[in-house]
């Protein structure tokens, strides 16, 4: 099995305002990171230039991100510890601060590339029944033993 | 702390073992017997019955590694390598739990956003702590950073630590602890007097998210 992982963000400002300049400078400098990682499987691209973000139909001030990864702690390590942390540490300075979870892991079997539905159902299942193992964070993260790979379960429960 | 905890310190009460530990710890790698035996100053057997308590006693690792570097036939017999184990160890006496108190302090920071309180109370804390490190006037970084249990090596011309102190904290909280461990540096380098040298993040599996590089103010 796999690890997937959706991150959203909300914007401050429009993503041509200044404010942005130094987010989307950082994109491609943290791509080559990710893609070169050890672990690193795929993550979903909507063209060519880094600066391509996901679209998608939640409206223009939400940023997603989508990325596959062999294990926890390779995605784990890509996050934390490496160059991706200083970026994520001047967050506040881009994006809104949100109560509720943005960020979401689940299990796929090897191969599987989510589209971008499933994974917004799995956040949805995290904001709407905490962590299991269908749906869960770093903090409470879940193994792949104990994730049956349900692909309707999101959509099941609704 | 746990009873498990003081029987595995009270192993490191003989000064070989000790020494054997400390050697180990500070490679921050697979280490031979052979090896330890020789920067102990003991005979080989004598160094691997001590090393084999120290794994007993949950201090160490052990592992099989061709220490040739070789892999396949000619590539010699695997030898029997140590290393520190991640998790901790901490004993207390009388019992004190100041990691589950900073666990929840830690999830009310996040709750109320305060990132950037934590941050300047912990830029405070460093520069207290740089006074306070008891080694006088000439205090250096490096000691300072010793005595914090940072474990400093170079590389490279600059100063990179293999141990995080709030290792615990970090795995939990890492954007809050990585940010509040910066400042923290940032505030002992400010204590020091330092200016030669900043602190950066510079995160590596396995290592402290802080390496000190030359200012580039006082770079040649």
């Amino acid at each position: 099995m796999h690890l997937a992982q959706l991150n959203v963000a909300h914007l401050r400002e429009p993503l041509d305002s200044p404010t942005l300049t130094d987010f989307l400078a950082a994109l491609a400098p943290i791509y080559q990171v990710s893609d070169a990682a050890p672990g690193f499987v795929w993550r979903m691209k909507e063209g060519d230039e880094p600066t391509d973000l996901i679209q998608h139909d939640y409206g223009p001030m939400l940023v997603v991100n989508l990325s596959v990864w062999e294990s926890r702690e390779t995605l784990w390590n890509f996050v934390y510890r490496s160059a991706h942390l200083e970026v994520m540490r001047r967050r506040r300075e881009w994006f809104h601060r949100i109560a509720e979870p943005y960020t979401v892991m689940w299990w796929v079997p090897e191969g599987h590339l989510p589209p971008l539905d499933e994974a917004t159902a799995r956040l949805d299942l995290l904001r709407a029944q905490g962590p299991g193992p269908e749906a869960f964070t770093f903090k409470e993260f879940y193994d792949s033993s104990d994730a049956a790979y349900l692909p309707a379960a999101a959509e099941v429960r609704k | 702390m746990t009873s498990d905890d003081l029987e595995s310190m009270s192993v490191l009460g003989d000064p070989v073992r000790r020494a054997l530990y400390r050697f180990v710890a500070e490679q921050g790698r697979d280490v031979g017997r052979n090896e330890a035996a020789e920067a102990a100053g003991v005979q080989r057997t004598l160094a691997a019955h001590h090393l084999d308590k120290l794994v007993e006693a949950g201090l160490l690792e052990s592992g099989f590694k061709r220490l040739s570097g070789r892999a396949g036939p000619g590539g010699g017999r695997p030898a029997k390598v140590y290393r520190r184990v991640r998790e901790e160890r901490s004993v207390s006496l009388p019992p004190r739990d100041y990691r589950t108190l900073a666990l929840v302090l830690a999830e009310t920071v996040d709750l109320l956003g305060g990132e950037e309180k934590a941050e300047e109370a912990a830029r405070r804390a460093g520069k207290r702590l740089a006074g306070s490190s008891g080694a006088g006037e000439a205090a250096d970084l490096v000691e300072v950073l010793r005595g914090r249990g940072y474990e400093p090596y170079e590389e490279d011309g600059r100063v990179r630590l293999r141990n995080c102190p709030f290792h615990v904290l970090a795995e939990s909280h890492p954007l809050l602890v990585c940010s509040m461990n910066l400042a923290l540096c940032e505030g002992m380098l400010a204590g020091l007097g330092e200016t030669g040298v900043a602190a950066t993040l510079d995160p590596r599996p396995g290592e402290c998210c802080v390496a000190f590089t030359p200012s580039k103010t006082n770079v040649d």
